[in-house]
């Protein structure tokens, strides 16, 4: 009872000081703000591309076509040592006669030439469809396959899905490095703020100690002052996600440039982020104050 | 029964200045006592170490079973509680009306709404300013905010009232109104009241216990005293 008393006045004198600095709080406020909106759309764009990534890596397939005229020993033999790769998770073997029934279903045309095709007479090749366990090991698994006795060709993926995977991935270190720099400016505006308001209240600081008010009653407004600064920051950027998301998303009917980039459906995703971004927003805000507590307000 | 106890109290500051040396003496509950002596004779430095705003160099001191000399920052909280503090510049928060003013101790305390008003109007009662309630400390005169001073320091009833010149800034007449108050609050509270002053036409009227302090030293502590020329 007492507890919530105290954190309620707190919260009261939290607000209060807010708008009594109005144009002090400001500052804090707006970097509070665009550092939020930055980190907002971070988090949509890196749970998208994870998101897709993911999707295409779950189709990302190895291809492996075997040598003509081969003998049934020798597929064996190729069978066994697919199975001894570590990064194999699983494979299937796929006949010819498999893949022109396969292929013929696809296409009427095709199925008009290759319903000529006997079994000796069928050009295609025996195929295995290996996944792998570490995708990014695709490569390097491709390549032992590819030095079997007997294996022909080997093809996995598009080159295409694998240089954006790449690419994304640095646009996101980059993004995490331009956060990190804000959260710090952000930070570092924060303690300068609380350390204004802690000096603009010394005189009812020292009172406090002198009746006896205890080192958390004088810390916590200072402490949930910081926390409203970031909570107040965090109201343009959650508009922006729960509003801009949705139109974005609505605009592009769900898909960005091309049906292999699906994006996250907006509920509840928008509400997950948003509630990610306020207490981001939140803790900042209370990490700067509570080191200008710590370095201002000696108790 | 004590509510004060020092034994061997050297306070010495941080710039070499010994202010106390060697202080024994203890003081009883209830008792209404002066500390008096010249400027820079370290009245308010022992007042200071009775409120844990300096530490003692050295030696022991015990307010209503605390001890003070080895009380942790993070503690002081509690004897501060325990205790009023008035000073001769009042000490009030501007942008607080009188009864904001007093209440403010029982808010930082985290006390109930009507029990704050209670105790708050109370002790604008004893201190006679309970038609005053709404005024802000600039619309006082000086007698006035140092009776909302006091009002502040007694409002939790503290065992311990401890006043350091409080009627330094006062004219005679109102600094005798203090007097009144506060010997008012000695008899019908029972709070033990010790006040540093160095007026002497106080000190004699009143006749209450006296401390002598001279250049840090103890010279005499005795009942009924008054202020000799010696000091
Ligand atoms: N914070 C301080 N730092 C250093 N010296 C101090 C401090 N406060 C008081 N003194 C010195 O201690 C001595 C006693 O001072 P004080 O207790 O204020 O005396 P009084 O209140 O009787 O005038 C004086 O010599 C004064 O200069
Ligand atoms: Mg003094």
């Amino acid at each position: 009872m007492k507890l919530f008393r105290m954190l309620g006045r707190s919260i009261r004198d939290a607000f209060k000081s807010v708008f009594r600095n109005f144009s002090l709080s400001l500052a804090s406020i707006s970097c509070i703000t665009i550092t939020l909106i930055i980190v907002a759309l971070s988090i949509l764009a890196s749970f998208n591309v994870e998101n897709f990534t993911a999707e295409i890596e779950k189709d990302m397939t190895i291809v492996v076509f075997v040598e003509n005229g081969i003998s049934d020993d020798k597929i064996d033999e190729i069978t066994k040592k697919i199975k001894g790769i570590s990064n194999v998770d699983s494979y299937i073997f796929k006949g010819k006669q498999t893949v022109k029934e396969e292929m013929q279903k696809e296409s009427d045309i095709f199925n008009a030439i290759m319903a000529e095709w006997d079994d000796d007479s069928n050009p295609l090749k025996d195929t295995f469809q290996v996944k792998v366990k570490n995708i990014e090991k695709i490569s390097q698994t491709a390549n032992k396959i590819k030095s079997f006795d007997g294996v022909s060709v080997v093809r996995y993926g598009e080159g295409m899905v694998d240089q954006m995977v790449t690419a994304f991935q640095s646009i996101e270190k980059v993004a995490y490095g331009v956060v990190i720099a804000l959260i710090l400016v952000t930070v570092f505006l924060i303690i300068n703020t609380i350390k204004l308001t802690i000096f603009s209240r010394k005189r009812e600081i020292s009172i406090m100690r002198l009746v006896g008010a205890s080192n958390f009653t004088i810390k916590t407004p200072f402490i949930v002052e910081g926390m409203v600064l970031g909570l107040i920051g965090s109201i343009v950027p959650v508009c922006l996600i729960l509003f801009g998301y949705l139109a974005f998303y609505q605009h592009f009917d769900g898909y960005l440039f091309s049906q292999l980039i699906q994006l996250i459906k907006p509920e509840p995703f928008i509400y997950i982020v948003s509630l990610m971004v306020i207490g981001i927003g939140i803790l900042v805000g209370m990490i700067g104050s509570a080191s200008a507590v710590r370095k201002y307000l000696k108790v | 029964m004590d509510l004060i106890r020092l034994k061997n109290v050297k306070k010495q500051y941080k710039n070499g200045v010994t202010a106390i040396y060697d202080l024994n003496l203890s003081i009883q509950k209830g008792s209404f006592v002066f500390v008096i002596g010249g400027s820079g004779s370290g009245k308010s430095t022992f007042i200071k170490m009775l409120y844990r705003e300096e530490k003692p160099t050295c030696g022991s001191i015990i307010v209503g079973g605390i001890n003070v000399a080895k009380l942790r920052n993070k503690k002081v909280y509690k004897l501060r509680r325990k205790l009023g503090i008035v000073f001769q510049d009042y000490r009030l928060l501007p942008k607080l009306n009188v009864y904001e003013n007093v209440a403010f101790t029982m808010e930082v305390i985290g006390a109930k709404k009507d029990e704050t008003r209670r105790k708050v109007l109370k002790a604008l009662e004893l201190v006679g300013l309970k038609n005053k309630v709404h005024n802000y400390p600039d619309q006082l005169s000086g007698g006035e905010q140092q009776r909302v001073a006091i009002a502040r320091a007694i409002v939790n009833e503290p065992k311990l009232l401890l006043c350091d010149e409080p009627t330094g800034n006062l004219d005679p007449e109102r600094s005798m109104e203090i007097m009144k108050v506060l010997e008012e609050i000695n008899k019908t509270c029972g709070t033990t009241v010790i006040m540093a002053t160095h007026d002497k036409e106080i000190v004699n009227k009143l006749k209450k216990q006296v401390i002598v302090l001279k250049d840090g030293r103890l010279v005499k502590q005795e009942e009924r005293g008054t202020y000799s020329e010696a000091v």
